[in-house]
């Protein structure tokens, strides 16, 4: 017969205690009982002669304590001289990195959606979908809210910035600015065509287009440069459709191309008789980059108007790498093409992205 | 006119948006010293104000300075209503008032406020500039200084350096004597005006008559230090009474004693010169006034102690009895004459708990006292005459069981109050001990300490020797040779308040050795529950020195340090807990083993039984000597002595308990009288005590527990500490309650909580919690009825609860391999991460194979302290852009050291008082996330304090008082916390002093 009901019982120490193992639980958002359960499972009883009750109260405390610092951990720039938890230094960035860390699974789903009140309603949703609890999901997108929200404004570099404000690794810092940046310009990533696609696909290409596209491409001391494409650039962008809408230059790149090609590929006749339908899907691209809506879809097109036809013939990582090389090089070979450097601007990006993106 | 104190306001950060419209604050500060008020400007719409306001500057009495705190508030500017009050911090300012101590303060404080917590810090910059005062009149006693270390501790690691200090980098130069002082007041909390006032204004009033009450109570004290002579109070021990109705008691001890910087070798020390010689012959044979006449052997044995003087000045002190006329020559204030007056003084009390070796000449065993009584108003507060008459009848009390044991003095003494309604217990603890002085003052030269450290192990027994003879003693005792020389008696068991003395040899290890024990009491009022309670506690008493002799008995050991008895007193159950740390000392005889008997002899079921009983007990005796690693040697020429006349199992324990003034007639506790302990067993409820003393879990691998400073029987340690605070409440439930039911959930508690701590610190294994401190509560319903007296729902369920509030510091063991490199890391690294940080440098094996740590253990977070690693730090992560000011670190520990370091200044003493309260308890997490957060605040505030004195540790850090109180129907708690500790300055043993 249980006379005594536990009233209150705390644990605290000068260093603040913490286990890492605890503390993923509860960024996973399991309950308490769920995550004494799981630590159950994990033997840590047997190693040290334990009880049940003892570990769900060692499970309490470390909750509780995660819970107050959650606070600090939304501007993580105070974790540092606050006075209330002594952390060492280690173990903070530690309590940042994994609070900012998130499920690919989960970014797959709102990554380019708009970061707004509606998209947390669904969340449920995507709990439901993805597996991940609801709390984990709603940490996770009220992570990229807060970045977003606070970078947003910021001049200078997105990368640094958000390392700056949030203390974040490289790594995950870059992450982050895809997210910002994927969310900032909407782009389309939720379609079936497109499922194939990994986050960190999707983060490459970001990251290529941050550094290529933007405003801070050129001039790093604006508002909003890594955020926002180069609107000039956009507009140049369309003097590239002369290259199909010449007939003659548009002959003259063919056969440049398919010179360069004989005989190194088994793709060639395959890519001879395509050349101008790719030539004018990735042009066509260009040419439509100044409308917002297009630019949502740029990976959609790029996936219906270049890597899929390419797919359908087999082509291999291989040929298309051999091709995107040719292909951007030899437009420097015609002599009426006067644009150049927003060719290269383009097809850099353009060429580092479809090779990311071409996989099965 | 002796004193200026100027304090400027710099900067706030993390400020709470005050203003819901604009998300800001239009924060200003009000700095309040005494009656004087300055203020700042308003620094509008923003959470990180910069005031950098112009020094306020207060001229005021050095009294006002001791007494009063400087109070900071911190509000937000409201054009239209009264403006909204932030928070508070207050500021102890005595740390400058000592010229050694700290000079200015100045650093980030969090701002606090008693309902809503921390909210924000504050930059604040004081200094005192005081004047010269030679008014001999004076009510101050500025400059005293106040340790609260209870010991002199010198390195415990190294134990080849000799000279020990009280404390580190002072020398003691003399030892005045005890000093005791309290104060009373009215319980703001009881006031006719707490009816209308908020209960934030409330709570701050209460803070603030406590601060001024501790300040007054150490000006007191120290104004006892200065006529006496001293400068110093050593083992500064303040407690709070809250006698509800009747008032609030502040009261404390200590020891006066006169402090030396070393190396400023004062003309009274002692020296070689060989006109001090004679000086001190001539002081000496008037010290031992209360020493008994040793028995005809014992000149004999003081032989070795008289090194220094190749005459044995000990032969004069055994016929002191006659010599009493002998006027000690006052003007040599040389050590002897003050601990001449000492010991004719009234109280020969010592309040700390260690000694310079071969100090204590004979201890002679635990001497207690208690005493119920009934509480009263205190109708004139200038003239606690009632309250000082009682702890007077106390301790005249210890005094006389200290003499009737042939001691002198008493050591490791402490004081403590147990109340429940109008009743309450006052309780004195402490070991009677002979001590000798002119050893004392041969400790205190540095010079020569190798030739006598040789001369102390070898006398590694004689404190054991009972000071008493067989035929003389006070009481039947029994008595054995001494194992170690042979020559002298020595008890069979000793139980003693005092840290293990250095020069002592043990086998094996200590071990955490605790009894406990719930007693019923049936719910009275006024005088029949006081009665109810003093019938009570002498068998209390009785049963828990049983629990621990039993204990002690079956981990084959046979002496218990730092014996600490609790008694808490509850509404209708009163509970006693003592802890203690159990040894085996070599001087000692070995403890015989521990035999069963029935009481039916023929009933073949139960001698069945018995017998595997005792299979069982012998078995345990056996794995214990084993766990503990106990092989005493034998000793060759073992007690050939004669037999003791009439053996018999008497501890060295006294106790009295006493309601008003009639004494309880003295207890019988003789057991058995024969060789082997015996236990009988009558009944049930005996084998019921049978089975819980054998299934007492011993500490998992790898982890030691004690309560005392040091882990007898390990020597190395690394610098790795961590300190812990738990709490945990149970609540009855309503079912009959039984004795045994209640004392079984008891001690299912206590066990729990130590599993749970050694589940907590496994990644720390192997290692060692030390200074183990429980102490119980038994929170009654009328408390928290009288606190929520606003609101008229009465406290639901008529239960008790416990509380048990539980300190440790950790410690961890290794073996230092030589050179095992990694030594020199400079990452700020705590012990705690060491399950996420994989040995780096090479792991080494302990000696008992378990998990080695030891050497990635490293401890260099104290070195943020120094200004070279604070700048390294900086520029480490100056890459973001908030670090550029780094919090230091700041080690909190319930020890009177941290290994590997040395202290390089003593700051002052920290004595914060804190009440936190909430009105939404469920949504602050209930009890255990309302004391959660409390407890946390309270951390990160005496950090903060400590870190702007320029410190970076605490040590002696106790959590005195923590009361808590709670009404679940009207979503409220109220705690109070009461923590003190020394602020210092520590540094790595490699480093040079800065």
């Amino acid at each position: 017969m249980e006379i005594m009901s536990v009233e209150l019982d705390v644990f605290v120490g000068n260093t603040t205690i913490m286990d890492e193992e605890v503390y993923q639980f509860w960024l996973d958002g399991y309950t308490v009982s769920d995550a004494v359960k799981v630590r159950m499972e994990g033997g840590v009883l047997e190693e040290c002669e334990a009880s049940a009750e003892v570990l769900q109260s060692d499970t309490m405390d470390q909750y509780r304590t995660f819970q107050m610092c959650e606070r600090l951990l939304h501007t993580p720039a105070k974790l540092a001289n606050q006075l209330l938890f002594q952390i060492p230094p280690h173990r903070q960035a530690m309590l940042i990195e994994r609070y900012y860390a998130f499920d690919s699974a989960f970014v797959r789903e709102v990554l380019g959606k708009k970061l707004s009140k509606g998209t947390k309603k669904d969340l449920d949703d995507v709990s439901l979908k993805t597996g991940i609890t609801l709390k984990s999901c709603r940490r996770q997108f009220d992570n990229f809210k807060r970045v977003f929200k606070v970078v947003e404004e910021l001049k200078g570099p997105l990368v640094e910035n958000i390392q700056t404000h949030f203390l974040l690794s490289d790594k995950l810092a870059r992450d982050y600015a895809a997210i910002v940046f994927f969310a900032n310009n909407r782009f389309e990533t939720g379609k079936r065509k497109l499922q194939y696609l990994s986050f960190q696909d999707f983060a490459f290409c970001a990251g290529q287009l941050i550094s290529n596209w933007t405003v801070g491409a050129v001039d790093n001391m604006v508002e909003d440069m890594d955020v926002d494409l180069d609107k000039e650039f956009l507009q140049d962008l369309k003097d590239l459709k002369i290259l199909i809408t010449d007939k003659d230059l548009l002959d003259q790149h063919k056969s440049l191309v398919c010179t360069a090609l004989r005989g190194k590929t088994k793709v060639y006749s395959e890519m001879e008789a395509n050349f101008k339908n790719l030539s004018r899907g990735l042009i066509n691209i260009a040419a439509k980059l100044t409308n917002t809506k297009d630019v949502r879809d740029l990976f959609i097109d790029l996936v219906e108007k270049f890597i899929e036809p390419c797919r359908s013939d087999r082509w291999t990582a291989a040929d298309m790498k051999l091709f995107l090389i040719h292909y951007t090089n030899s437009a420097h070979i015609l002599d009426t093409f006067k644009h150049q450097v927003t060719w290269d601007r383009y097809m850099g990006v353009i060429k580092s992205c479809i090779l990311k993106m071409y996989h099965d | 006119m002796p004193g200026k104190l100027k304090a400027k306001i710099l900067a706030g950060r993390h400020l709470p948006v005050m203003d819901r419209a604009s998300d800001l604050t239009d924060a200003f500060v009000e700095v309040k010293f005494g009656n004087t008020t300055f203020k700042t400007d308003v620094f509008p719409k923003s959470l990180n104000p910069q005031w950098n306001s112009e020094w306020f500057k207060f001229e005021v009495d050095d009294e006002d300075l001791q007494d009063e705190p400087l109070q900071i508030t911190v509000l937000d500017h409201d054009t239209y209503s009264a403006n909204d009050a932030i928070g508070k911090v207050y500021i102890d300012i005595d740390p400058l008032l000592s010229t050694e101590a700290a000079t200015v303060i100045s650093g980030w404080f969090p701002i606090y406020d008693t309902i809503h917590g921390i909210r924000g810090e504050i930059s604040v910059l004081v200094k005192v500039e005081l004047f010269s005062d030679s008014n001999r009149f004076r009510q101050s006693s500025c400059g005293v200084k106040f340790f609260s270390v209870f010991c002199n501790t010198r390195d415990a690691l190294h134990l080849s350096c000799p000279a020990p200090s009280i404390p580190r980098c002072y020398r003691l130069a003399a030892v005045h004597g005890f000093v005791e002082e309290l104060v009373v007041n009215e319980d703001p909390e009881h006031q006719w005006i707490d009816r209308i006032r908020t209960p934030r204004a409330s709570n701050e009033a209460r803070q603030r008559l406590i601060s001024l009450m501790s300040g007054e109570l150490q000006r007191k004290i120290g104004l006892k230090v200065l006529e006496m002579g001293g400068n110093a109070v050593v083992g500064y021990l303040q407690c709070f009474d809250l006698e509800g109705e009747s008032g609030l008691v502040v009261r404390a001890i200590g020891t006066a004693c006169t402090l030396e910087k070393p190396g400023s070798l004062p003309p009274s020390a002692p020296s070689a010169s060989p006109s001090m010689e004679t000086k001190e012959c001539v002081s000496r044979p008037s010290y031992p006034v209360t020493v008994p006449s040793p028995g005809p052997s014992a000149p004999l044995k003081y032989q070795p102690f008289s090194s220094s003087s190749p005459k044995s000045c000990r032969h004069q002190s055994s016929c002191s009895d006659t010599d009493l006329s002998f006027v000690p020559k006052i003007g040599t204030s040389s050590l002897i004459c003050n601990l001449t007056k000492l010991m004719k003084g009234e109280f020969p009390f010592f309040t700390f708990t260690r000694f310079p070796p071969g100090f204590l000449l004979h201890v002679g065993g635990v001497v207690s006292a208690r005493s119920v009584k009934l509480l009263d108003r205190i109708y004139n507060p200038d003239e606690p005459e009632t309250r000082d008459a009682w702890w007077e009848e106390i301790r005249q009390e210890i005094k006389s069981h200290a003499k009737a044991l042939g001691c002198h003095a008493v050591v490791g003494y402490s004081e403590s109050t147990s109340i429940c309604d109008e009743v309450c217990i006052l309780s004195a603890a402490g070991t009677a001990a002979v001590l000798d002085p002119t050893l004392m003052q041969e400790g205190c030269l540095d010079d020569g300490g190798e030739h006598r450290l040789d001369e102390h192990s070898f006398l590694s027994c004689v404190f054991c020797h009972v000071p008493y003879d067989d035929f003389n003693s006070p009481f039947p005792a029994h008595l054995a040779q001494c194992c170690t020389c042979g020559r002298h008696k020595v008890p069979d068991v000793l139980f003693t308040t005092i840290e293990l003395p250095r020069e002592a040899k043990v086998s094996g290890k200590g071990c955490l050795i605790q009894a406990r024990l719930c007693r019923l009491k049936k719910k009275a009022q006024g005088e029949a529950s006081a009665t109810a309670v003093s019938n009570l506690l002498p068998f209390m008493e009785y049963e828990l020195h049983t629990q621990l002799m039993n204990k002690l008995k079956l981990r084959a050991m046979n002496a218990l340090f730092g014996l600490r008895v609790q008694i808490s007193l509850g509404e209708n159950m009163v509970v006693g807990l003592a802890s203690a740390t159990g040894v085996y000392l070599n001087a000692l005889p070995s403890p015989g083993g521990v035999q069963i008997a029935g009481k039916t002899p023929g009933d073949t079921a139960q001698e069945q039984h018995i017998s595997n009983m005792q299979r069982k007990i012998n078995d345990t005796i056996a794995g214990n000597k084993e766990l503990y690693e106990i092989n005493p040697l034998e000793v060759a020429e073992d007690v050939s002595g004669s037999p003791i006349p009439e053996p018999q199992r008497r501890p060295r324990l006294f106790r009295s308990v006493s309601e008003s003034s009639t004494e309880v007639p003295e207890l019988d506790l003789a057991y058995g009288r024969k060789d082997a302990f015996v236990l009988e067993i009558d009944d049930t409820d005996a084998l019921e005590d049978m089975h819980s003393l054998l299934t007492d879990a011993p500490a998992p691998s790898g982890f030691y527990s004690c309560n005392t400073e040091v882990m007898p029987g390990i020597y190395s340690w690394t610098s790795a500490v961590q300190m812990f605070t738990s709490v945990r409440m149970f609540r009855l439930g309503n079912a009959n309650l039984t004795n045994q039911g209640v004392n079984k959930a008891f001690n299912d508690l206590c066990e729990d909580l130590l599993k749970s701590l050694y589940f907590k610190v496994r990644s720390m294994v192997p290692c060692c919690l030390c200074h183990l401190n429980f102490s119980v509560a038994v929170p009654e319903e009328e408390l928290v009825q009288v606190h929520l007296q606003r609101s008229i729902t009465p406290f639901p369920s008529p239960t008790d609860t416990f509380s048990i509030l539980f300190i440790a510091g950790l410690h961890s063991i290794g073996r230092k391999s030589g050179g095992g490199g990694g030594e020199n890391d400079e990452q700020l690294q705590f012990a705690l991460e060491l399950s996420t940080e994989p040995a780096s440098p090479p792991t080494f094996s302990s000696r008992k194979g378990t998990r080695a740590t030891s050497d990635i253990q490293r401890f260099s977070s104290l070195e943020t302290g120094s200004p070279l690693l604070r700048d390294r730090s900086r520029s480490v992560r100056s890459t973001h852009s908030y670090s550029s000011n780094a919090v230091t670190v700041v080690k909190m520990t319930p020890l009177s050291f941290i290994p590997n370091t040395r202290i390089i200044k003593y700051l002052g003493i920290i004595n914060m008082f804190f009440i936190r309260e909430t009105s939404s308890l469920r949504e602050e997490g209930g009890v255990s996330g309302f004391l959660h957060g409390f407890i946390t605040e309270v951390f990160a505030m005496v950090r903060a304090h400590v870190a702007a004195l320029g410190g970076n540790a605490v040590l002696s850090y106790q959590m005195k008082e923590c009361v808590f109180m709670e009404n679940p129907n009207k979503n409220q708690a109220q705690c109070l916390i009461n923590v003190s500790g020394d602020a210092v300055i520590l540094v790595r043993h490699t480093e040079p002093d800065p």
